[in-house]
């Protein structure tokens, strides 16, 4: 077989593949969006204002109520006071055993 | 030039390509390395975005904190009497809200007074809300759920700033569709929040303002402030526009990333710029000797690029997707969860951008295209002598 064709039936391949991807893309957008109903009643209900992206910290669990204008405060993006908070990994969970494992499932 | 004489190019490029493969699939691994990386970042950073704007539609559009020494404090309940005076106001309810580390677990749970029950076809809560005033109950999200081995019918129990243990009968557990929302959430009575964190009679976190017209709640807010000047209003604009920033393209994790898969491929694009190999230089100065035209050479190099960077961008574009919605952004997880020990499963609606994709590949397929033709044409301009002896 010509390489050119080849090259062309891989892009074809390609091309195919992100058709499916998109169709797929197309069924769980319209899932969200009929749950995001739902998610927009528990929203007002209980009048939350932000998502549950990362607890690690105040300024992540809760972005729009970190306190950006006054002075040694910390919020998503800022330029760290002291440089120990870049370099200090997060600790070992892994001697939580029960708790990690229910997350590995 | 006909259709076959353009597929001859082709071959004979490909050809070419397979002589130097691993210089080429070098290549192509790096580029397709960025593109996964880039492309990764814009699917998961739009899909956050849309998937937040979607669900904080309903939140308040106000909420009035007070701050004392820099930091935010609880705030009296009867200013509510007064801002609900204000003109354009509804209806003002405070938030009962906290933060609660589980020593046992060690993660640290959000604890928010019910106000009210949802609506009855919600299909995201197994079970029930507590009442505003129910106590002894309460429901929790699905992390806190698995962390603590507990489902409906269960006990949750939680020391309370006054050292007592506080039990609560789970008679609610959201289900995992809203984990994006209610990962962490224990939701309880009022009595049972103000006993928890032994907060003051009439003394709230924060006062939710419900405006008549959105378009009047920074006018609201600015006589809030006025009246109360140790007061912070948040508007729903303004944690809307959060969100815009935290997961946009100039925002911090995001920036870092992209920068760092940016330089790289300018460093891969400036090197072949820059010029070409004493190889691909004899190549050129043979094929002009052989009666290739300068015309030829220029599409034989305009099919090497495209034939790397379109391979490459496709591969990267499918992985970047298969990763983000199939895997959850498995790569990225470990340094947005950072120190959570309770997160939500990043199971991410593909929201996709189409503007991003075309930018992603103007940015990537053409300027390779270019990089790769500006010194072949150089090249096949010089006389086939002198390319050939260097």
């Amino acid at each position: 077989m010509r390489k050119s064709l080849v090259f062309g039936l891989f892009v074809l391949g390609c091309v195919l593949f992100l058709a499916a991807l998109g169709a797929t893309s197309h069924v769980r957008v319209s899932h969200f969006l009929a749950v995001s109903r739902d998610l927009g009643d528990i929203t007002a209900t209980l009048k939350l204002t932000d998502i549950s992206f990362s607890d690690d910290a105040r300024y992540t669990r809760n972005p729009s109520q970190a306190d950006i204008f006054s002075a040694f405060q910390d919020y998503p993006g800022s330029i760290e006071h002291f440089p120990s908070g870049s370099v200090t990994p997060p600790p070992d969970f892994t001697s939580l055993g029960a708790a990690m494992k229910v997350r590995g499932q | 030039m006909s259709l076959n004489s353009h597929m001859n190019v082709l071959d004979f490029t490909l050809l070419s390509l397979l002589r130097r493969k691993f210089k080429n699939f070098g290549i192509v691994l790096v580029f397709t390395l960025i593109v996964f990386i880039t492309g990764s970042i814009l699917f998961l950073s739009y899909s956050f975005k849309r998937e937040a704007l979607l669900i904080l539609k309903g939140s308040p559009e106000l909420i009035v904190q007070r701050m004392s020494a820099g930091r935010q404090e609880l705030i009296p309940v009867d200013r509510a009497k007064e801002i609900s005076a204000l003109p354009g106001v509804s209806g003002v309810e405070p938030r009962y809200w906290g933060y609660y580390y589980d020593l046992l677990v060690k993660a640290n749970y959000t604890i928010l007074a019910s106000s009210g029950s949802l609506s009855a076809g919600n299909r995201l809560l197994q079970g029930r809300l507590p009442g505003p005033e129910e106590k002894g109950v309460a429901a929790v999200g699905r992390g806190v759920a698995k962390a603590r081995f507990i489902d409906i019918g269960s006990t949750i129990s939680l020391v309370s700033s006054a050292g007592d243990a506080m039990d609560f009968d789970v008679v609610g557990i959201f289900e995992s569709d809203s984990e994006l929302l209610t990962a962490d959430l224990i939701v309880l009575g009022r009595p049972d929040v103000i006993r928890l964190f032994r907060m003051p009679p009439y003394m709230a976190t924060d006062l939710a303002v419900t405006v008549r017209n959105e378009t009047e709640a920074p006018v609201i807010a600015g006589k809030v402030r006025s009246r109360f000047p140790d007061t912070r209003p948040i508007l729903r604009k303004e944690i809307i526009r959060t969100y815009d920033a935290v997961f946009g393209w100039r925002s911090g994790l995001i920036l870092t990333l992209f920068a760092g898969a940016l330089v790289a491929f300018i460093i891969l694009a400036w090197d072949k710029a820059t010029g070409l190999s004493a190889e691909e230089k004899k190549e050129i100065g043979i094929l002009k000797a052989i009666g290739w035209e300068t015309s030829d050479i220029i599409e034989m190099k305009f099919w090497e690029g495209l034939v790397i960077s379109l391979s490459s961008f496709l591969l990267g574009i499918i992985l970047a997707y298969v990763h983000v919605y199939f895997f959850g952004a498995s790569v990225f997880a470990p340094a947005l969860k950072g120190w959570s020990v309770i997160y939500p499963d990043f199971r991410l609606a593909p929201f996709i951008d189409p503007y991003q994709i075309a930018m992603l590949m103007a940015l990537t397929v053409i300027p390779y295209i270019a990089s790769t033709i500006i010194p072949s044409w150089k090249a096949a301009i010089t006389d086939p002598d002198e390319v050939v002896r260097g």
